[in-house]
C-alpha cells in the first residue's frame, strides 16, 4: 500500500488569460499571467487591441484636421490631447497665440484633469469593490462634461483647439457654471477621501501595493502622478512651463512610497490644485481674441465675413481647399505637456507639405503601462486590478 | 400527531417559506434603492409604482434567458451546484422562532417550523453545507476564474467558520442550551439581558463572520467581479444563475435572523412580557422580529456599499490570526466567570 504522504506533491503552474474582455481591464489590455495558486509569478501584458492608426492617420490629415482625432485617443480627458497637438502644431509654424487662448486652454486642461483624477480614482475604488466612491466621482464628472459641452459643443469629442487658438470663444456667464461645479468638487473629493482614507480594508488592499522606486520610475520613463508618487519632483507644468502655466500658483503634490495608496493620494491632491488653478484662471482671464490669424491659412474667418463679404468667402475656400493654404515651414516640433497622466506631446516632422510627413504621439499611458509586470510579480491576482487601476491605462492612447 | 397538528406544521413550513421567498424579493429592490440612495442615483422606478414590481420583471428575464452550459462542463455537478446552495439556504429558516406562540381555538401554536432541540448546530451544518454549492460550482465549471472562486470560497470557509462557531459557544454557555427557544428566553425581560450586552466581543466576531458566511462585500471573494469576473457564477446563465441570487439573498435572512435570535433577544419586545398580552403580544413579538431583522438586513445592504473588499490571504489572516484567538479568549472569559459564579 502506498502510503499518501510519500507521493511527490505535484503543482502546475496555471496561465491566466486577464483580458482583453475583462471587467478590470478598462478597455482592451490583455495580460497572460502566470499564476502559482493566486500569486502570480509572471504577467507578460499583450498591447494592440485597440490599435486604430491615429499615427498614421496625422499623414493624411492637415493641421486642423488632426486634431479631431487627437481627442480620440484620450476617453478621459480629450481636450489635454487637444491642446497638445495645438502646442506642438503652433511651435513648428511659429504662431504665438493671444493670451485669453493660453487661459481658456489652462482652464480645460485643468477641468480635465480633475475629471480624468475623479474617474481614476473611482475606478480604482470600484477595482477593490467600492461601488459607492466611484458613483460620487462619475456623477461630478458628468457635470464636468455638461461644462465642455457648454463650450465645445460635445462631451467626449471636444476638438476645441485650432492651430492659433481656439474654435470658438467660451460663453458669457460660464464662469459661474465652473465655479459652481468646482465648489462641489471639493464637497466630493472631502466624500472620496472620508470613505476612503482612513478605511483599514482600502489601506491594507493599497498600501505596500506596487511599489515604483525612484530609479525604476526613471528609468521606465514614468511621469505624471505616478511618478511623483515615488518622490521624483517633475511637473511639466513647473519645470518647462506651456500655455502661461508660470502665471498661475500652485502646488506640485508628490508623495514618497511610489504605492497604489500614494498614487491615489497625490491624484487626490492634484484633483485640489486643478481647482485653485482653475479659479485662478477665471479670476485672471484677459480679454481679447482667442483666434490668431497670421494670414497663413490655418483658421477659418469668422462666419460673418464668410456669408457677408466675397473676400470673406474666397478666404475661406482657400483655407479649405487641399491644394491652397496651410504652407507650414519645413522642420519638426515637440512640445511636453503635463496630461492628467504624465507626459504627453506630439513630435511632428513637417516636410513643407499641407500635411505633416510624420506625426508622432509620446503617450503617457505606454511607459506609465511598461513597468506593469515588474510591478505585478509576486503580487496576488487581487492586486492586478489595484495596480491597473492606479497606472490609469488609457487604451486609446496605448495603442493609438 | 394529530392530523390537525399535520395541517398546522404544513401551513408554517409554507408561510414560512412564502415570506422567505417575498423577503428576497424585497430585498432584492431594496438592495438596488437603498445603493441608489447611497450613491446619489435613482435606482429602479419604471416598472409599478416606484419600481417595486423590479424584482418580479427581474425575475421573468431570468426565465426567458437561454440556459446555457459550456462544453466541457462536469454536467451533473454543474447542475446541481446551484440547489446545493440554495435549499440549504431555505432550510435554514425553519429552526429560527419569529414570534411566540400564538392561540387559535384554545391551541397553542408556536411561530417556529420545528423546535430542533440542537438548533444551532443544524443551523450552522446547513449553512457549512451551502458553501459546497460554490465549490462545486466553481468546480465543475471549467473555467479558470470559476475554480479559482471556488477555491477561496473554501478558504473562505475554514477561516471564518471557527471563529464563528466558537462566538456562538460562548452564546450556548451563557444560555445553556443548543435549541433556540432557550436562548430567547434567556434573553427575555430588561433590556440590558439581550446578549449583545452580555457578549459584545461575540457579536462583533459573529457578525464580521456572517458577513463572509453569506459571501457579502466586504468579503465576496469567491465572486469579486473585478477580479474572477464573476467567480463560481461566471458560467451560469438563467434560473440557475437567480439561484445563487436568491441563495445570497436567502442566507443573508437567515443570518439576520440568527443575528437577532442570538445577540437581540429574538422576538422579545424590549420592556413588555409578550405572553401576558396574548396574541396581541404575539403579534407585538413578530412586529419586533421583523423590525430587528429589517435593521440587519439594511446593516447588510450598508455596508456593502461602503466597504472595499478583503484580499484573500488578508481575510485569512483576519480569521486566523485575530478573530480566532479573540473567539477562544472570549470564551475562556465567559467560562471562567460562569465557574466562579457557581462556586460562589
Amino acid at each position: 500500500m502506498t502510503r499518501v504522504t510519500e507521493l511527490p506533491l505535484e503543482t502546475d503552474k496555471m496561465v491566466l488569460n486577464f483580458g482583453p474582455q475583462h471587467p478590470s481591464t478598462h478597455g482592451t489590455l490583455r495580460i497572460i499571467m502566470e499564476l502559482d495558486g493566486e500569486t502570480v509569478t509572471k504577467a507578460t501584458p499583450e498591447i494592440g487591441y485597440l490599435h486604430s492608426g491615429f499615427e498614421k492617420l496625422g499623414e493624411d490629415l492637415d493641421f486642423n484636421q488632426y486634431i479631431t482625432i487627437t481627442d480620440r485617443m484620450n476617453y478621459l480627458s480629450p481636450l489635454c490631447n487637444n491642446v497638445a497637438y495645438a502646442l506642438a502644431a503652433e511651435k513648428l509654424i511659429g504662431i504665438e497665440v493671444s493670451k485669453r487662448t493660453e487661459y481658456i486652454r489652462v482652464l480645460m486642461c485643468e477641468l480635465s484633469r480633475i475629471a480624468d483624477h475623479l474617474l481614476n480614482v473611482g475606478m480604482l475604488a470600484v477595482d477593490l469593490g467600492a461601488l459607492t466612491a466611484f458613483l460620487y466621482g462619475f456623477k461630478l464628472r458628468e457635470d464636468i462634461y455638461d461644462l465642455f459641452e457648454i463650450a465645445t459643443g460635445t462631451r467626449l469629442t471636444t476638438s476645441y483647439t485650432l492651430v492659433g487658438g481656439l474654435m470658438r470663444d467660451i460663453p458669457d456667464g460660464y464662469d459661474k457654471a465652473v465655479l459652481k461645479v468646482l465648489d462641489e468638487v471639493d464637497k466630493v473629493a472631502n466624500d472620496i477621501e472620508t470613505l476612503l482614507n482612513k478605511n483599514r480594508i482600502w489601506q491594507d488592499r493599497t498600501k505596500k501595493i506596487g511599489i515604483i522606486s525612484k530609479e525604476d520610475a526613471i528609468s521606465y520613463g514614468i511621469t505624471g502622478p505616478m511618478a511623483r508618487a515615488t518622490g521624483i519632483e517633475w511637473d511639466i507644468r513647473v519645470n518647462e512651463p506651456y500655455s502661461s502655466y508660470e502665471d498661475f500658483e500652485f502646488d506640485v503634490a508628490i508623495a514618497l512610497n511610489g504605492d497604489v495608496f500614494d498614487r491615489y493620494l497625490v491624484r487626490m491632491e492634484e484633483i485640489r490644485q486643478s481647482i485653485k488653478i482653475c479659479r485662478q484662471s477665471l479670476e485672471k482671464m484677459p480679454s481679447g481674441d482667442v483666434i490668431v490669424d497670421p494670414g497663413l491659412g490655418y483658421s477659418l474667418p469668422p462666419k460673418d465675413e464668410v456669408y457677408n463679404s466675397i473676400e470673406g468667402l474666397i478666404y475661406h475656400f482657400e483655407v479649405t481647399m487641399p491644394n491652397r493654404g496651410m504652407t507650414p515651414p519645413v522642420g519638426e516640433a515637440y512640445v511636453p505637456t503635463e496630461s492628467p497622466n504624465g507626459e504627453l506631446g506630439f513630435y511632428i516632422v513637417s516636410d513643407g507639405n499641407r500635411t505633416p510627413y510624420r506625426v508622432r504621439t509620446r503617450p503617457p499611458s505606454l511607459m506609465n503601462y511598461s513597468i506593469f509586470s515588474k510591478l505585478i510579480e509576486g503580487h496576488m491576482l487581487s492586486d492586478a486590478p489595484a495596480i491597473i487601476g492606479s497606472i490609469n491605462v488609457i487604451a486609446g492612447e496605448l495603442d493609438r | 400527531m394529530d392530523f390537525l397538528g399535520f395541517i398546522i406544521i404544513l401551513v408554517k413550513v409554507l408561510v414560512v417559506f412564502a415570506a422567505t421567498m417575498l423577503t428576497v424579493l424585497i430585498l432584492i429592490y431594496a438592495e438596488r434603492r437603498v445603493s441608489a440612495f447611497m450613491q446619489g442615483r435613482l435606482g429602479p422606478n419604471r416598472v409599478g409604482p416606484k419600481g417595486i414590481l423590479q424584482p418580479i420583471a427581474d425575475g421573468i428575464k431570468f426565465l426567458m434567458k437561454e440556459e446555457f452550459i459550456p462544453a466541457g462542463v462536469d454536467k451533473p455537478i454543474f447542475i446541481l451546484a446551484p440547489a446545493i446552495l440554495l435549499i440549504p439556504a431555505l432550510m435554514t429558516f425553519a429552526v429560527i422562532p419569529f414570534g411566540s406562540s400564538i392561540t387559535i381555538l384554545g391551541r397553542e401554536i408556536a411561530l417556529q417550523v420545528a423546535d430542533v432541540n440542537v438548533g444551532i448546530l443544524y443551523i450552522l451544518a446547513l449553512t457549512s453545507i451551502g458553501v459546497y454549492g460554490i465549490v462545486l460550482a466553481g468546480w465543475s465549471s471549467n473555467s479558470k476564474y470559476s475554480l479559482l472562486g471556488g477555491l477561496r470560497s473554501s478558504a473562505q470557509l475554514i477561516s471564518y467558520e471557527l471563529a464563528m462557531g466558537l462566538a456562538v459557544v460562548s452564546i450556548i454557555l451563557l444560555s445553556g442550551s443548543l435549541k433556540l427557544n432557550d436562548i430567547i428566553a434567556d434573553q427575555q425581560g430588561y433590556f440590558l439581558s439581550w446578549n449583545v450586552f452580555k457578549q459584545p466581543l461575540a457579536f462583533v466576531i459573529f457578525l464580521v463572520a456572517v458577513y463572509a458566511e453569506t459571501n457579502r462585500l466586504p468579503f465576496d471573494l469567491s465572486e469579486a467581479e473585478q477580479e474572477l469576473v464573476g467567480g463560481y457564477h461566471t458560467e451560469y446563465s438563467s434560473m440557475k444563475f437567480a439561484m445563487f441570487f436568491m441563495a445570497e439573498y436567502a442566507n443573508m435572512i437567515t443570518a439576520a435572523a440568527l443575528t437577532v435570535t442570538l445577540f437581540f433577544g429574538g422576538w422579545d419586545f424590549p420592556l413588555i412580557n409578550e405572553t401576558m398580552l396574548g396574541n396581541w403580544g404575539t403579534a407585538l413579538s413578530v412586529l419586533a422580529f421583523i423590525l430587528k431583522m429589517g435593521f440587519f438586513l439594511f446593516l447588510f445592504i450598508w455596508v456593502r456599499w461602503t466597504f472595499p473588499r478583503f484580499r484573500y490571504d488578508q481575510l485569512m489572516k483576519l480569521g486566523w490570526k485575530v478573530m480566532l484567538p479573540t473567539a477562544l479568549f472570549n470564551i475562556f472569559v465567559t467560562a471562567g466567570y460562569l465557574t466562579i459564579k457557581s462556586v460562589v
